[in-house]
């Protein structure tokens, strides 16, 4: 599950896929975690620091990341 | 030291598409809505379950009074009677009644519960196409105004009469071309093509009833005002002629209900709080045009109004929560509530405005609300932007007052409580939540099937 | 007006979407420019981030994001009183059959803020509204299609028996489809009550020349500017392709008729048909500019500068004379841009 390489994120939470022209909009927690996915962090290392970071239940964090996952996955971001 | 942890919203991304909706301007749509009358939504909701309807008496009154003030500034003589269909909970009909209002019926049901709540008799409007011999005995006995729908009644009627030393008091509902479509012709005498006239003079000839009124009710959700001058103007021309040449004054005209609520119709396209008339824009319509008719001043007829939907409608809420969040097979969000068409009928034809009950972020997604029955067709919305719910977090669905009350299903599941907020901000529950008790009491299961044994 | 006044005249603008089917906003904007003697400041207003206008910054200088018709009164007034903190406006054009309601409903609440329109009323709006326009014309004598409302499709056979084949069903607010069967009427029926609501103008179909005109009323009763048009070619979706100006006195007999008759203000076009009789029917009546607005500034009756200076007030007299065989030929141009300034309109509503 990694990230494209070539997808281009910016500051103000723009994505931007150069292989298909797509742009998307995040909000910021999901601006955050495409960078540490940028970053090469791994699934576990990353909910671990928003677990640390953000007032949230494990079990809430890991539904999302399905949810997150899938979403990255019809916006055609992920490595096949 | 304990650091503060950041408020949690669930990631993700949105595709910034050229044809959709675009956000700016729009987020007047969902602010949070978490007190109404000054009660909190949270409170309500921990008190009285989810999910619950919320009627807020101050509301009922002020559309009450504003609707009797559009009219009686305009013209000398009014009164409304209470629809009670679009609902007849008690305690909804009586603060009608306390603000003066009559109670208009269309069934023996409806009609024995405006008795009940203590409507004189000669203060009931009986409306319908199905009223039963006992109903209307009743009636008669009870001097209560019978609006006659057809000619099968009225030969019932008149029969009845042998019986009864009274002469009931009746008018006939008349339907007519107004201009506007479908014409509602399956309820009432024709007036263009003279059913109407003949009803009027089968009943005088009868020497057996008195007829004192003549009622229209020519649709619902009515979005135009010229209809009803067309209706007043028609009913005008139908009393006029009754008294020139049956010698019969009429004392009432009854132009029915049919004003809309500001709720947005499925498929409109501008929303219904910028479209919709006013009551004033009716009120002024109708009474022109009967002020216009040439009544002398004393012989100017009460106009009844029996409005329903329009004095109700935004004074009832749906508090509601959320049980699921899913991504549908195209990638849409589905947002899966507490409440769904079984309780909330109204959304079969409009779009209800929907607010979230607490705080959230400004990131929104479009969405699909469904309800929690096993059936397809149980979408409260099929498209609405919303911000993002969590499981569990609340939402408020504004201006269900009208029908769901008495055209929810019990299916799957039971009935909600009712709670109405007083004028002083005390809420009370006014219609118990049904139990399975309560649903099982009406059955009766044969002494060979009350044992199983699996 | 003055030359030397520092601050430019700020105007905003609908309708960006110099596409294949053109939105006027573009076209307006240009006679503007063109046609008022000071400096200006150009707001665009759009719906949607690929409107080209948006990206044509010699032609717009900033844009806002607006809410769609549908989100309602509210959310648009607040929306203009943003962009009207930023920007200090003092006039709108808005050039969309749907947002008009909106626009109209408003425009007491905008001249309170200093902010001017010069539209027609509501009552007008909606007598030429498509759902209205038989007994428009009936009233005032005016040729017009026979049409019916509906709001069922099964009410379709008997039209197609009282008017014959091909119908022509038309939606609210757009588009009209021309139906040669009762399958192809229904589909139709169904495509544009989905798309528009209800309900469905279907209309007799008359056969001739099609004419378009373009004129500017002053709201009492007066027609200031009168443009008569021919389309010399079209495109599959009906649209312009070229037009050339005509010189024919029934036409702007027709035009001053309608303009005395309604006490037209603002700009409107009227969709002509000249049937093989010679009678002038009106089609449709589109309560803005028409799309090919500019050819009116090219034949000498610049109606979009005239509007802007009666909205401010000036007394302007009718306009006497305009170029006969003008011609407009509408050219596509693809403009340059980066996925940066789509993604910043895009999530901030501004560009």
């Amino acid at each position: 599950m990694k990230l494209k390489k070539n997808i281009a994120t910016s500051e103000n939470g723009f994505i931007f896929n150069p292989a298909t022209g797509d742009s998307f909009s995040s909000n910021p927690i999901a601006a955050e975690i495409l960078q540490m996915m940028k970053d090469g962090k791994s699934s576990s290392q990353i909910k671990a620091e928003l677990l640390d970071k953000y007032h949230v239940e494990e079990l809430q964090l890991e539904r999302d990341w399905d949810d997150w996952m899938s979403q990255l996955k019809d916006a055609n971001l992920l490595e096949q | 030291m304990i650091t503060q942890k950041l408020i949690y919203e669930r990631p993700f991304i949105k595709k910034m598409n050229a044809g959709l909706m675009n956000k700016f301007g729009t987020r007047t749509e969902f602010q949070a809505l978490k007190y109404i009358d000054g009660v909190s939504v949270k409170s309500l909701l921990a008190e009285y379950g989810s999910p619950v309807f919320v009627l807020s008496e101050k509301q009922i009154r002020r559309n009450y009074q504003n609707a009797v003030r559009s009219f009686k500034t305009r013209y000398p003589k009014v009164q409304f009677a209470w629809s009670y269909k679009t609902n007849y909970i008690n305690a909804v009909c009586n603060v009608f009644h306390q603000e003066g209002s009559w109670a208009e019926v269309v069934s023996g049901f409806e009609y024995r519960k405006a008795l009940g709540n203590g409507v004189p008799g000669n203060k009931i409007i009986f409306n319908g196409p199905d009223k039963h011999p006992e109903d209307i005995l009743l009636a008669i006995k009870n001097d209560s105004l019978l609006h006659i729908d057809h000619f099968d009644e009225l030969y019932s009627l008149i029969e009845l009469c042998d019986t009864q030393d009274k002469k009931p008091r009746v008018a006939i509902r008349v339907n007519m071309d107004t201009g506007v479509y479908p014409i509602w012709d399956r309820f009432g005498f024709n007036y263009e093509n003279g059913q109407a006239w003949n009803a009027i003079t089968k009943i005088i000839g009868s020497g057996k009833l008195k007829l004192v009124g003549l009622h229209c009710h020519i649709g619902t959700y009515m979005l135009a005002t010229s209809a009803y001058a067309i209706a007043a103007s028609k009913l005008c021309e139908l009393a006029t002629n009754c008294k020139n040449q049956l010698h019969t004054p009429i004392q009432y005209l009854d132009l029915g209900g049919g004003f809309p609520s500001t709720n947005t119709l499925r498929g409109a396209y501008l929303p219904g709080v910028d479209t919709v008339p006013s009551v004033d824009d009716f009120a002024e319509a109708i009474t022109s045009t009967i002020l216009a008719h040439g009544f002398k001043q004393d012989e100017l007829p009460l106009l009844i109004l029996e409005s329903g939907r329009v004095l109700i409608d935004d004074a009832g809420y749906l508090l509601g929560t959320v049980l699921a969040n899913k991504r549908l097979s195209d990638g849409r969000r589905a947002t899966i509530m507490d409440f769904g068409v079984n309780i909330l009928f109204t959304a079969f034809w409009y779009e209800h405005k929907i607010s979230p009950a607490q705080d959230f972020t400004h990131h929104s997604e479009d969405m699909v609300l469904y309800g929690p029955l096993c059936m397809n067709i149980d979408v409260v919305r099929e498209s609405v932007n919303l911000p993002l719910l969590n499981r569990g977090d609340n939402v408020v669905v504004h201006k269900v007052g009208a029908y769901n009350m008495t055209q929810w299903m019990q299916f799957i599941s039971m009935r909600p409580n009712v709670v109405m907020i007083d004028e002083k901000g005390n809420p009370h529950l006014i219609r118990k939540a049904e139990t399975l008790g309560y649903l099982e009491m009406q059955e009766e299961t044969p002494t060979h099937l009350k044992s199983i044994n699996l | 007006m003055d030359k030397h006044t520092k601050k430019p005249l700020v105007i905003a603008v609908t309708g960006l979407n110099a596409i294949d089917s053109p939105g006027p906003g573009v076209a307006v904007i240009r006679a503007l420019r063109e046609g008022l003697d000071r400096e200006l400041r150009i707001i665009g207003f759009s719906y949607e981030s690929l409107e080209p206008g948006i990206y044509m910054h010699d032609i717009v200088d900033k844009t806002y994001q607006i809410p769609y018709p549908s989100a309602g009164i509210k959310a648009l007034f607040e929306r203009l009183n943003y962009i009207h903190a930023e920007e200090g406006m003092e006039i709108i054009i808005p050039n969309f059959d749907a947002e008009l309601y909106n626009f109209i409903r408003l425009s007491d609440r905008l001249a309170e803020i200093g902010i001017r329109t010069f539209l027609p009323n509501i009552e007008q709006l909606e007598a030429r509204d498509k759902i209205n326009l038989l007994k428009f014309g009936k009233k005032h004598k005016f040729h017009v299609p026979e049409d019916k409302v509906i709001n069922k499709a099964e009410e379709l056979n008997k039209l197609a028996e009282d008017f014959g084949y091909p119908l022509v069903v038309k939606g609210k607010y757009y588009e009209a489809i021309i139906a040669y069967t009762i399958e192809q009427a229904h589909k139709a029926f169904y495509k544009l009550s989905a798309k528009w609501g209800h309900p469905i103008i279907v209309q007799q179909f008359i056969n001739g020349t099609e004419i378009n005109i373009a004129a500017l009323g002053d709201g009492e009763g007066n027609a200031i500017s009168i443009i008569p048009m021919r389309k010399l070619y079209i495109t599959d979706k009906g649209k312009a392709w070229a037009g050339i100006t005509l010189e024919d006195q029934e036409l702007i007999d027709l035009a001053n008729h309608f303009v005395k008759a309604t006490k037209w203000k603002g700009g409107f076009e009227l969709e002509i048909m000249k049937d093989a009789k010679g009678h002038l029917y009106i089609m449709e009546v589109n309560p803005r500019f028409p799309a090919w607005i500019y050819l009116t500034a090219g034949a000498g009756q610049n109606q979009p500068a005239t509007l802007v200076k009666m909205a401010l007030g000036e007394k302007v007299a009718p306009f006497t004379k305009y170029e006969v065989g003008k011609i407009f030929i509408r050219y596509s141009w693809d403009h340059i841009t980066d996925v940066k300034e789509f993604q910043h309109l895009s999530a901030y509503g501004e560009l």
